[in-house]
């Protein structure tokens, strides 16, 4: 078998048999990604000495006999957004270059813990900002589906390393669609969980009432099962749910809609969705229907202003949780010669550190919070935020999930929108509104555009609800897989294959 | 409402990034086309809504007064730009304390 | 440069003062308000740090229910409303003290709000002080300014950060505008401080020693002239670091403002610092200059909503009010004022309660404490309370002295013997021989050597000069090593020469 093509799962259970070492299967993943990252760049950094030891200890540990968890030896790609005590760990920035932190996030010590072998860590938007991770200070990665275009962002390296078949789990981050986004640009599946659900401690903060850490994968069990081992309260954040994980890996092998009501949100298409996105869309919504779903059209009026009032949220948090970027304990320092003061090192090492977009949304947050702005930018948004949560709770009195396209359009070329801030955030409409209100969502590969691009297909589940999206994901994956007899991944260019364009491929 | 150059400049004072005259002229039109979209929110922020701070409602969550181990000294100035006597080293500084 | 003065007199004659107190107290908590490192004072440098502190990437703070348990004790303490709903705010500025650039404070919630404290003059008058609210927060770092000629801010070539105090947990208390204090507004501001002191050490919140800086002040000094409604405009004195010091920098501002207004110019809103070493402030920083601080609610830590239930529950575990506690004590002890002022001087309130509490009558109790103890304390420049004696054994000693079994002088051999681990009081007498001889045989004997040794005074004695026995109860005392009753030796010697 290819073992990179294989499934979490499956690679799980027959390193627990011992029919297949950890250290094989991360070997082969090693150099899956010494052949095909160099045309991708999915990976900032990779990890090699430290995966073989974790692969090997994992090894140990079953040879001993054992008992190990359900992904134990299993690879994974990690966003770099995430600590890794001694493991450079970037945020796509310049000023985090070479910063090797001294702690493990919540998430990588759970992985950890539960023998997850840790690959490396995964190319993204500087500080998560960003649809396309072409904002990364490091240089974009390529969209495995046609490496002329962009994977998504902010978690695109995560997103691709899945695709290229590099890593068969990866962690995400979620602020305004950051995991889904990606996902459904890439043909895989990755979910937001409930704000809370996973702990944010370790994760570098772009917007903390916004971010969420959570799984991704090629499959919705694989990704259920990486859910099951991330989340759960963590009392390093306080503002982790004090509940236990929603039985997602349950309702991941069960996957029936018998009987669930499927909420079309009214506001979440038409004019700016392309007509390609839209049909595959309604047909995802009547496939549903035909697998026993109850289809009703439910209306998010608020939802309109939900983007501009996260472009408000963000960016007013990100001021300030970026401002400890100030050379003084940590990261870049630029011109310190002896005759510069604190205040004129700490402004030229954050001109020399920060990218454009970084600049350019660290301004705006600063213009939303300061004095004599403050009520009509952030306080409003904040007044938005409460509205965008009632009609959330007005629709899920109607329907059990709510769906919509992830995005607007397929994936884009790369360097098309980079100088159009509003067109790029234009990419997170559908997404958005779920992280205003803490709820959890998801994206699943619902099938390609004429160009043989991949679409998602996005599902939004009331807060602890998130094994409904599961439910959902599941049902499809099976229905679709059968009609198309096998995974949508399984068309993806063949990236070791001499020059031929992904698009070519597909036709 | 359109932001000046001179406005994103005391902005970038504010938030101490040494902006270029060339980016300021760059982002200022940027900033304001942004600024203009999201002004919106002010449409529907009527009085009678209450703001959201946190996306789920929580209360009162303390830890408790215990002691923790603290970084192992080595650790806490290894990644530090500058460091002397144990101490992080940091240029002059011009501003008062607050 | 210095400024120029108005005299005092003239100053009051023309301006009232108008005063505003900002007081910091730093939380004995045991760990930090956002993460476990220990709070103690006096660590080495950057030992008591972690991600959280230090601010590093991707680090949350977790905020420790002791500190907002304190926070709420104190602000019941100063009569306050304690909000029923609050959140922690971001207070956005850079400072290379503070290792996220920004603090974690209150905004406009604080924990409580609305209170009031009242503060016992040297004369006995009760002055009210208005609270306008009391909030949480979190200390910065220690910075140390190098390379400069006096070790300050200005001309220093760079400077040094230690992050130990970065993340101990601080409440700021804040007045309202002080009106009415007139000419007592210095001696009002130092013991509004004092009484702050006090009141935090009966909560038992903070250490509130003003040399280590776990309790500070600001103070905000304006002027008007007399009969005029509107507020002058204001200074804010900082870094004042000994109760001397507010009353003198607010006497110094007062005259400095007086100074300017009767020269027909004008106060420009600003901070001014206070310089020990002068006795002066000197400028700091206008308000001009003063930062945006674009305050936001902080998303990475819940509201906190204190049920009433708890509310309560911390009232009843609130000291007496320790101004109303002093007077009622004095009234039962029947001290003098003078009497009484020693024993809170000498830190000895609490000792000579407990004291007295064991069974030593109040004025022995006051006696071995603001004497004896205090000079042995003073001796070692150890607190009182750390002398090595507990107020038990204080009553022991007093029992033993009031049974006759040893004497004042003895009694202070007692108390080296107990602070040197020899037992018990009791213990210590009987371990080294202490107790007084009241056998009449001995002191018969020593009384017959001392008559036979000194019969020129025998002689005078018999002649009626009993006031001459003093010689020869001095050569009994000797000859038994201090340890007879000198009224029993003085009968036996008068009976022997009569």
């Amino acid at each position: 078998m290819d073992i990179t093509r294989s499934t979490a799962a499956d690679l799980a259970a027959s390193i627990a048999a011992g029919e297949v070492s950890s250290v094989e299967v991360t070997r082969a993943h090693l150099d899956r990604i010494g052949a095909v990252d160099d045309k991708v760049h999915a990976f900032l950094s990779v990890d090699e000495d430290g995966a073989l030891a974790q692969a090997a200890a994992v090894d140990a540990r079953i040879a001993a006999g054992e008992q190990v968890g359900p992904l134990a030896g299993v690879p994974l790609a990690l966003k770099d957004v995430l600590t890794q005590r001694g493991v450079p760990t970037t945020a796509g920035s310049r000023i985090l270059e070479g910063w090797r932190p001294p702690y493990d996030a919540t998430v990588t010590r759970r992985l950890l813990e539960a023998g997850v072998v840790i690959l490396g860590k995964t190319n993204m938007d500087e500080f998560a900002m960003g649809s396309s991770t072409e904002n990364s200070a490091y240089g974009p990665t390529y969209n495995p589906w046609d490496l002329s275009r962009v994977p998504g962002g902010s978690g695109g390296g995560s997103a691709a390393a899945l695709a290229a078949f590099e890593a068969p789990l990866a962690i995400g981050t979620d602020t305004g669609g950051s995991i889904r986004q990606p996902a459904a640009f890439t043909g895989t599946v990755g979910v937001k969980p409930t704000y809370g659900g996973v702990s944010r401690y370790g994760q570098i903060a772009l917007a903390s009432s916004l971010d969420q850490p959570g799984p991704c994968a090629r499959t919705v069990l694989d990704t259920a099962l990486l859910h099951e081992v991330i989340g759960g309260h963590d009392p390093k954040d306080q503002t982790s749910l004090a509940a236990p994980v929603p039985a997602v890996v349950e309702a991941a092998r069960h996957g029936d809609v018998k009987g669930l009501r499927i909420g079309v949100v009214r506001e979440l298409g038409g004019e700016g969705y392309a007509p390609e996105a839209e049909a595959n869309f309604h047909a995802t919504v009547e496939r549903l229907a035909s697998l026993g779903a109850e289809v009703v059209e439910v209306s998010c009026p608020n939802f309109e202003y939900a983007l501009a009032a996260y472009y408000l949220i963000l960016p007013s948090e990100a001021s300030s949780n970026l401002a400890r970027f100030d050379a003084m304990r940590y990261g870049l320092r630029v011109g310190d010669d002896g005759t510069r003061s604190t205040e004129q090192v700490m402004a030229l090492s954050r001109e020399a550190g920060f990218g454009a977009e970084v600049k350019r949304r660290i301004i705006i947050g600063t213009y939303a919070l300061s004095a004599g702005y403050r009520d009509a930018y952030y306080g409003s948004a904040q007044k938005v935020r409460t509205l965008v949560q009632q009609d959330f709770t007005a629709a899920f009195a109607k329907a059990d999930v709510l769906v919509s396209p992830t995005t607007p359009t397929a994936a884009f070329g790369i360097g098309e929108r980079l100088d159009d801030p509003m067109a790029m955030y234009l990419n997170d409409l559908c997404t958005i509104p779920t992280n205003l209100a803490g709820n959890s969502a998801a994206s699943f590969p619902s099938g390609l555009t004429s160009d043989g691009l991949p679409l998602g297909f996005h599902v939004m589940a009331p807060h602890l609800a998130d094994d409904r999206l599961y439910l959902v994901g599941a049902a499809l994956e099976r229905s679709l897989q059968d009609s198309w007899g096998g995974p949508l991944l399984d068309r993806v260019a063949d990236l070791t294959a001499p020059a031929t364009t992904a698009t070519e491929v597909a036709r | 409402m359109a932001l000046s150059p001179d406005e994103v400049a005391r902005l970038a004072q504010l938030a101490r990034i040494d902006l270029s005259a060339e980016e300021l002229a760059h982002l200022a039109p940027q900033l304001d086309v942004i600024l203009e979209s999201v002004a919106r929110v002010a449409d529907v922020a009527t009085a009678d809504v209450t703001p959201t701070s946190h996306p789920v409602p929580m209360t009162n969550v303390f830890r408790t007064d215990a002691v923790a181990e603290s970084l192992p000294p080595a650790e806490v100035l290894a990644m530090a730009p500058d460091h002397e006597d144990g101490r992080f080293r940091v240029p002059r500084i011009l501003g008062e304390e607050q | 440069m210095s400024d120029p003065l108005l005299s005092y007199e003239d100053a009051l004659a023309a301006y009232e003062p108008v005063l505003g107190l900002e007081v910091h107290v730093e939380l004995n908590t045991e760990s930090k308000m956002f993460c476990g490192c220990s709070a103690e004072f006096g660590a080495a440098p950057n030992t008591h740090t972690c991600p959280v502190c230090l601010g590093l990437p991707g680090s949350m703070p977790a905020i420790n229910g002791k500190a907002v348990e304190s926070a709420i004790r104190m602000g019941l303490a100063l009569n306050c409303s304690i909000a029923e709903w609050c959140r922690m705010s971001r207070k956005n500025y850079f400072y290379p003290d503070m290792p996220k650039d920004y603090q974690t404070s209150q905004y406009d919630e604080p924990i409580a709000y609305d209170g009031y404290l009242d503060i016992e003059l040297s004369d006995g008058e009760v002055f009210r002080v208005e609270i306008e609210r009391a909030h949480m927060e979190e200390d910065a770092g220690k910075l140390t300014h190098m390379g400069g000629a006096t070790g300050r801010l200005h001309g220093a070539d760079y400077s040094l950060i230690d992050y130990n105090r970065a993340g101990v947990p601080l409440i700021e208390i804040v007045t309202k505008p002080i009106l009415g204090a007139g000419e007592r507004a210095p001696e009002i501001a130092r013991t509004y401080v004092e009484a702050i002191r006090d009141l935090m050490r009966a909560l038992g919140v903070s250490d509130v020693r003003m040399n280590e800086g776990s309790l500070r002040c600001d103070a905000n000094v304006s002027l008007k002239p007399w009969g005029r409604e509107r507020l002058g405009t204001r200074t804010e004195t900082k870094n004042i670091n000994s109760f001397r010091s507010i009353e003198s920098a607010v006497r110094y501002e007062i005259q400095r403002q007086a100074a300017v207004l009767s020269g027909g110019g004008t106060i420009q809103q600003c901070t001014r610092n206070w310089l020990e070493h002068i006795g002066e402030t000197s400028f700091g920083r206008s308000k001009e200059e003063a930062e945006d601080y674009r305050y936001f609610p902080e998303p990475d830590l819940v509201p906190i909503a204190p049920s009433r239930e708890w509310v309560e529950e911390l009232r009843a575990t609130l000291p007496e009010n320790p101004g109303l506690r002093r007077n009622r004590l004095q009234e039962v002890w029947s001290f003098s004022d003078a009497e009484m002022r020693d024993v809170v001087n000498a830190d000895a309130l609490d000792l000579v309660e407990a004291t007295v509490a064991a069974g030593c009558a109040a004025p022995a109790a006051r006696k071995w404490w603001t004497a004896e103890l205090s000079r042995r304390a003073n001796e070692a420049g150890i607190g009182l309370d750390e002398v090595g004696v507990t107020p038990v054994q204080v009553a022991a000693v007093q029992a033993l002295v009031e049974a006759g079994t040893i004497n004042d002088k003895l009694a202070r051999q007692v108390f080296d013997g107990v602070i040197a681990g020899e037992g018990e009081p009791a213990e210590v007498v009987t371990r080294r021989g202490l107790a007084v001889v009241s056998d009449d045989g001995a002191l018969g004997d020593a009384v017959q050597k001392a008559i036979a040794a000194n019969p020129d005074v025998a002689d005078k004695i018999r002649a009626g000069r009993v006031q001459a026995a003093g010689a020869l109860i001095g050569a009994v005392m000797k000859e038994m090593r201090g340890q007879a009753d000198a009224g029993r030796v003085r009968e036996i010697i008068l009976e022997q020469l009569s």
